[in-house]
């Protein structure tokens, strides 16, 4: 047997690749995503389709795919190459995903950095609606929105009324978006030996920032009801098969299989290395790490919610004492309720004057108000961020830790589609490794620029809802095929075992070779009548020139943003805003 | 005399009753709150506070061009509830009418802030209800904040990106240098080693045959003489 073997570089250490793999796979959607769907899938019950899922279908397909990388030594092309020279378009499809991900991932990196840039502030900006023009009151689309929905539609990404009207680049976002792509060329540009030292960082800090946030959400006013909310496990939903389709797809999803980039990461192992132990630990720590987040976000939602029904209260109270000329601290929160009933029966005539602006506030239903995505982030946590004390200090830390989770995906997406180019010696012996970094960095940030525009949110949503997620399915159904029926499951295991001196367990190769494939293929199917199914796609667009709140159309919902991706299983309800 | 006096009186009442009422011409309503703006510390509504309140409004007048004679007896109140609410008009002395709204509104704004001082009140807890507040104008510095940290962070960034180009240039012209000077047969042997049954060919190659030093040397076989 006669092999090739080039002057590969590698990682410092195992560990490296270790937190290479955590900071790829632990990305914005462990904190954004996961927390929605532990809500809407029945609270603390969710976790039980979960971790089967993680069991059933993440472990298996995340050691598949380390294995391979280590094995072929090769990025995603070279490697599918060698399994089979018919497959070489396996390869070539993760990197045209990885490719149109890099495309538009990276501007959720450049809102990160905005609102960093503006938490130096005080009081923040998102704070306060600005004053209108001739100072007599607030601005009319503020108030009629929040002045965070304000600060992200108007100020940040001035969204034009429909994805038909461009509008023009907005400066401001350009600039963000070219340092971010700054940023990660400055990453990637020596290859694993910057990747391995920079993924301590983004593998590492979010933690850092999650444990800080846990504690300080923890002694928030309000946070138990929240958590309560969050935990109490709704059984019967375990009875729904939403549950158990949007358990597996966010397992799959958040572990970024099919892209290419764990190929990459695990090509530049050691032929030695342990990669069953490897990958046990990787997808662990990642839903560990979504649990983690949602405890968080949940303490948070419960001091926003608390906060807010708190301050809706104190209006109707205002209200009345000020329509019926109460003694100014008479009513509280304690009374309210017989005491409206006693001015409704003492003063029918104006009562029922004012009763139209009472809202019946209800903590319930701020609670409901569950958010994902960058609603989540850029509008709901920003509220709560502003309401806490020293708000600066709060806003920085979140921010970074989303930009540390963005830039360690980013890291593995551009991997993906570097490995396979300097691999490739028709380029490598042409360019230099940094040639070509620099050249898919402009690449890309140039398109990217799209997403810049004024109804580059719009266009954002199309690419984050259809551009990778069908494909992925379908690359990681044929590569699960592909590793076991065309190169063949035992000389994969024999492989294995010289690789790395150790047996592979019955468990993943009835794994690999029946259960995950079938479970991808009913995934497939399902999505695939979904769409046919769905009709005409709709979009939601922030309109200011109406009233926002009647003509926001419904809401194709239930995103899949794991860490990359975002899909929709249309069959959920429409939910709207 | 004083039979006399009391009809006054009561002419002098009912036209104060006439001028101050609610929903009275030229008349405005305010609104206090106290207990939300200062809790425990908040003072009891009483007269003297309502004196105060008079002053202050003929102050307000006072300092408008035309009316330096108005007197704290010119400003009347009336339906005062436990809110702390009442409406107020102000006289004008020379003749018996109220004096136009648009004159007391402008007075009240110019003054507001001394109002809202004189009783540790501001805007939302010191509410005159058809008087709108003037927001301040918004502070922006002339460079927006943020484009200073964006500067900062994006001037790192590129220099580190030049330092990092520069030194693998500098890596990468030492190492051709060290190639040129030891030949072109090891510069190949660097990029491409053929191997066969995990020993490199090229060790193979060598004519002098290789010794297996497992097998000792000839004449370590018979012992010496």
């Amino acid at each position: 047997m006669v092999e090739m073997e080039k002057d590969r570089p590698q990682w410092g250490n195992p560990l490296q690749f270790v937190l290479a793999c955590i900071s790829y796979a632990v990305g914005l959607g462990n904190v954004w995503r996961f927390p929605y769907l532990c809500q809407k899938y029945g609270g603390g019950g969710f976790l039980v389709p979960y971790l089967i899922m993680l069991i059933v279908e993440g472990m298996p397909l995340l050691y598949l795919e380390l294995a391979v990388g280590q094995r072929m030594r090769q990025g995603s092309i070279g490697a599918w190459n060698t399994i089979s020279p018919y497959l070489r378009g396996v390869g070539i499809a993760s990197v045209i995903v990885s490719f149109f991900l890099s495309m538009y991932y990276n501007v959720i990196n450049s809102w990160s950095f905005w609102y960093l840039f503006h938490s130096f502030q005080d009081p923040l900006p998102w704070s306060s609606c600005p004053l209108n023009s001739n100072l007599t009151s607030h601005d009319e689309e503020c108030e009629r929105a929040s002045s965070t929905e304000y600060f992200w539609y108007r100020k940040t990404l001035n969204i034009s009324p429909s994805i038909q009207e461009n509008g023009v680049i907005q400066w401001e976002q350009a600039l963000c978006l070219i340092l971010a792509w700054l940023v990660v060329y400055l990453c990637i540009l020596k290859g694993t030996e910057s990747t391995g030292k920079v993924v301590y960082i983004t593998a590492l800090l979010p933690y850092c920032v999650l444990i800080i946030y846990l504690i300080r959400g923890l002694t928030l006013h309000g946070a138990a009801n929240g958590l309560a909310y969050m935990f109490t496990p709704k059984v019967e939903q375990l009875a729904n098969p939403q549950t158990w389709i949007n358990a597996a797809t966010q397992i799959f999803f958040s572990l970024g299989l099919g892209f290419g980039s764990l190929i990459a990461f695990a090509s530049y192992n050691e032929q030695s290395n342990n990669c069953q132990k490897h990958a046990i630990i990787v997808s662990l720590i990642n839903s560990f790490t979504s649990i983690f987040a949602s405890i968080v976000t949940f303490a948070i939602y419960g001091f926003k919610a608390t906060f807010n029904y708190e301050s809706c209260v104190n209006k109707v109270i205002l209200l009345l004492t000020n329509t019926f000329d109460l003694e100014d601290g008479f009513l509280t929160s304690g009374n309210l309720e017989e005491m409206k009933a006693h001015l409704a029966s003492t003063y029918p005539k104006e009562y029922s004057e004012v009763f139209l602006q009472i809202k019946n506030c209800s903590l319930e239903s701020e609670l409901d108000t569950a958010v994902q995505g960058t609603g989540l982030s850029f509008i709901v946590y920003t509220e709560a961020i502003k309401n806490m004390e020293v708000p600066q200090l709060w806003s920085v830390l979140y921010f970074v830790m989303l930009l540390m989770l963005g830039i360690g995906s980013m890291l593995g997406n551009t991997t993906a589609i570097l490995t396979p180019l300097t691999d490739s010696k028709f380029i490598s012996s042409r360019l230099p490794k940094e040639a070509i970094s620099g050249l898919i960095c402009v690449i890309n940030c140039v398109i990217g620029l799209v997403f810049t525009l004024e109804s580059g949110n719009y266009w954002f949503e199309i690419f984050n809802n259809y551009s990778a997620t069908f494909s992925l399915l379908l690359i990681v159904l044929v590569e699960t095929i592909a590793v076991c029926y065309i190169y063949g499951l035992r000389r994969f295991e024999n492989d294995l075992q010289v690789m790395t001196g150790c047996k592979l367990n019955w468990y993943w190769k009835i794994m690999w070779a029946f259960v995950s494939p079938l479970l991808i293929i009913s995934l497939f199917i399902f999505y695939l009548m979904d769409y046919i199914l769905t009709g005409n796609l709709k979009y939601q667009a922030w309109d200011a020139t109406q009233f926002y709140g009647s003509n926001i159309t419904q809401w194709q919902e239930d995103w899949i943003w794991s860490k990359g991706p975002r899909f929709k299983p249309g069959l959920c309800p429409l939910i709207p805003t | 005399m004083l039979v006399a006096l009391f009809p006054t009186l009561c002419l002098v009442t009912v036209i104060h009753a006439q001028l101050c009422r609610p929903d009275a011409e030229n008349a405005f309503k305010v609104r206090l709150s106290l207990k939300t703006a200062l809790g425990d510390k908040a003072y009891a509504w009483n007269r003297n506070e309502e004196y105060l309140f008079k002053a202050m409004v003929a102050f307000s007048l006072r300092t408008l061009s035309n009316r330096e004679t108005i007197e704290i007896s010119n400003v009347l109140l009336c339906n005062i509830t436990k809110r702390v609410s009442f409406w107020f008009v102000v006289t004008d002395p020379s003749k018996n009418q109220t004096l136009p709204a648009s004159e007391v509104q402008e007075a009240i704004r110019m003054n507001r802030n001394r109002i809202n001082n004189a009783f540790f009140l501001n805007d939302q807890t010191l509410e005159f209800l058809e008087i709108p507040t003037t927001f301040g104008p918004p502070t922006e510095p002339s460079t927006p904040t943020w484009i200073i940290t964006f500067g900062a962070v994006f001037f790192i960034v590129a220099v580190g990106i030049v330092l990092l180009i520069i030194s693998g240039i500098h890596k990468r012209r030492r190492k051709s240098k060290a190639s040129r000077e030891t030949g072109d047969v090891e510069d190949k042997h660097e990029t491409m080693v053929t191997i066969e049954n995990g020993i490199p060919c090229d060790t193979l190659d060598s004519k002098e045959g290789r010794i297996n030093r497992a097998f000792p040397a000839d004449d370590e076989k018979f012992t010496p003489l």
